[in-house]
């Protein structure tokens, strides 16, 4: 299928690594192939990534009405605009992959990726491996062109200060 | 000089190209004389080279792509550009240049097209989908002798099940199949490159064959001691004729 990569990367990244980045995928082509009539041109990719993002977010509210603890109450928002209950710490608490981390560069790059608020790491994970345009962006996340571009902004902020420690303190920085 | 504070989201516009032509040069011409904002500009560009660096987007895993290319091998109805079952049609919709985008195209063109009405079209479709679905046969062999048994069971009839490989038509294997809301056996022949669905259930027809063409596909209906025949093929009609009068003779032998 075409555009595979570009939905499970987008997935992964969203779930921050969860291996229901493939259920997520599937059910997105499902759906894309069921509304394909609902498509009125313009960028397929952005359309199918649209619907992953939406199934993410499908996904994220079932699991956290599964969740046994109290998670912060939804809606809420701290004052960056980031609403705290789109987030969630207990995901990668020790993976297998911690142990790689130590020497591989490009999965302590996911991981301080996955570490970012889910509205910035969106946006970031859009624009710099999905190749998107703010305007892209904006579409695919129903937010102003401006809010995307703060939350790039802040988003590589916080990306680039993440990966200065972690050069700087090693591993230690990731997990 | 622009001061630096506002600079700050406009370095990053200039960074994905996002600026028209007047805000990058004013933008540059601030970078000319700030060594700060151009400092700030660089380590943007690395940090953005570490995000695309090797390996850090992920690809889909082989489990995956097999699980999506068996939805697009599973098309509702046939397109309507089919002479052949493997016929691509126009990749317009999915931008790509890999031979699985090329089946999903030829999948989704599939699902938007009009079912072709009544049982023929519900044949071809049949047809078509063993053929796109890696769905052929449920059963492999050319032996009879395991096909008619696996039947057993699967369904209330008893198909008969004859090896034609003498007369040029090898026996691939069964399977079931759905056409107008029940279950019914299908024979898989091969005849040189081409395949033959032979769809089998009970039911009265008659025993002189009838030949209905449809979207390039021949479709031979006889009647056998209470069983219906319908043979689906893309191959000539001489050869079909040829194939349903080969089968017809070995049942009745």
């Amino acid at each position: 299928m075409p555009h595979a990569d570009a939905a499970y990367n987008l997935a992964r990244r969203l779930t921050r690594g969860s291996d229901a980045a493939e259920d997520i995928v599937q059910d997105a082509f499902v759906r894309a192939l069921a509304g394909f009539d609902a498509f009125r041109g313009g960028d397929a990719r952005a359309w199918l990534l649209t619907i992953v993002r939406n199934r993410f977010y499908d996904w994220l509210r079932e699991r956290r009405l599964k969740a046994t603890t109290p998670l912060t109450a939804p809606g809420t928002f701290d004052e960056a605009g980031e609403d705290a209950a789109q987030d969630y710490t207990d995901l990668d608490a020790d993976t297998p992959e911690s142990e790689l981390l130590r020497k591989d560069e490009a999965l302590s790059m996911r991981a301080l990726i996955d570490r970012l608020p889910t509205r910035l790491r969106e946006v970031l994970v859009l624009r710099e491996m999905e190749h998107l345009s703010y305007r892209e962006i904006a579409e695919i996340t129903g937010a102003p062109i401006g809010s995307v571009m703060s939350r790039l902004a802040r988003a590589r902020a916080a990306l680039g200060e993440a990966w200065r420690a972690f050069e700087h303190q090693g591993a230690g920085a990731v997990t | 000089m622009t001061p630096c504070e506002e600079m700050d989201l406009q370095l990053h516009g200039l960074l994905d190209g996002e600026l028209d032509a007047v805000h990058a040069a004013a933008v540059e011409a601030h970078l000319a004389g700030c060594a700060d904002c151009s400092a700030k500009l660089e380590g943007l560009r690395e940090l953005r080279a570490k995000v695309r660096g090797a390996r850090v987007a992920e690809t889909a895993p082989a489990s995956l792509t097999a699980r999506l290319d068996s939805l697009a091998g599973a098309p509702r109805v046939i397109p309507l550009t089919a002479g052949r079952p493997r016929r691509p049609a126009p990749a317009w919709w999915f931008a790509g240049g890999s031979i699985t985008a090329l089946a999903a195209s030829i999948a989704l063109f599939a699902i938007i097209a009009p079912a072709p009405p009544g049982l023929p079209g519900e044949l071809i479709e049949g047809h078509i989908r063993s053929l796109q679905a890696q769905h052929l046969v449920d059963v492999q062999t050319s032996d009879r002798h395991v096909v008619k048994p696996w039947f057993n069971g699967k369904i209330d009839f008893a198909p008969p099940v004859v090896e034609l490989a003498d007369q040029g038509y090898p026996l691939a294997g069964g399977r079931l199949d759905y056409i107008e809301g029940r279950t019914v056996a299908a024979l898989v022949y091969r005849r040189r490159a081409h395949v033959i669905n032979l769809f089998i259930w009970p039911g009265r027809a008659p025993a002189a064959p009838s030949m209905t063409h449809l979207h390039g596909y021949g479709l031979l209906r006889w009647g056998r001691a209470g069983l219906t025949y319908w043979a689906v093929s893309d191959i000539d009609s001489a050869e079909l004729v040829a194939f349903q009068h080969a089968f017809a003779a070995r049942v009745g032998g």
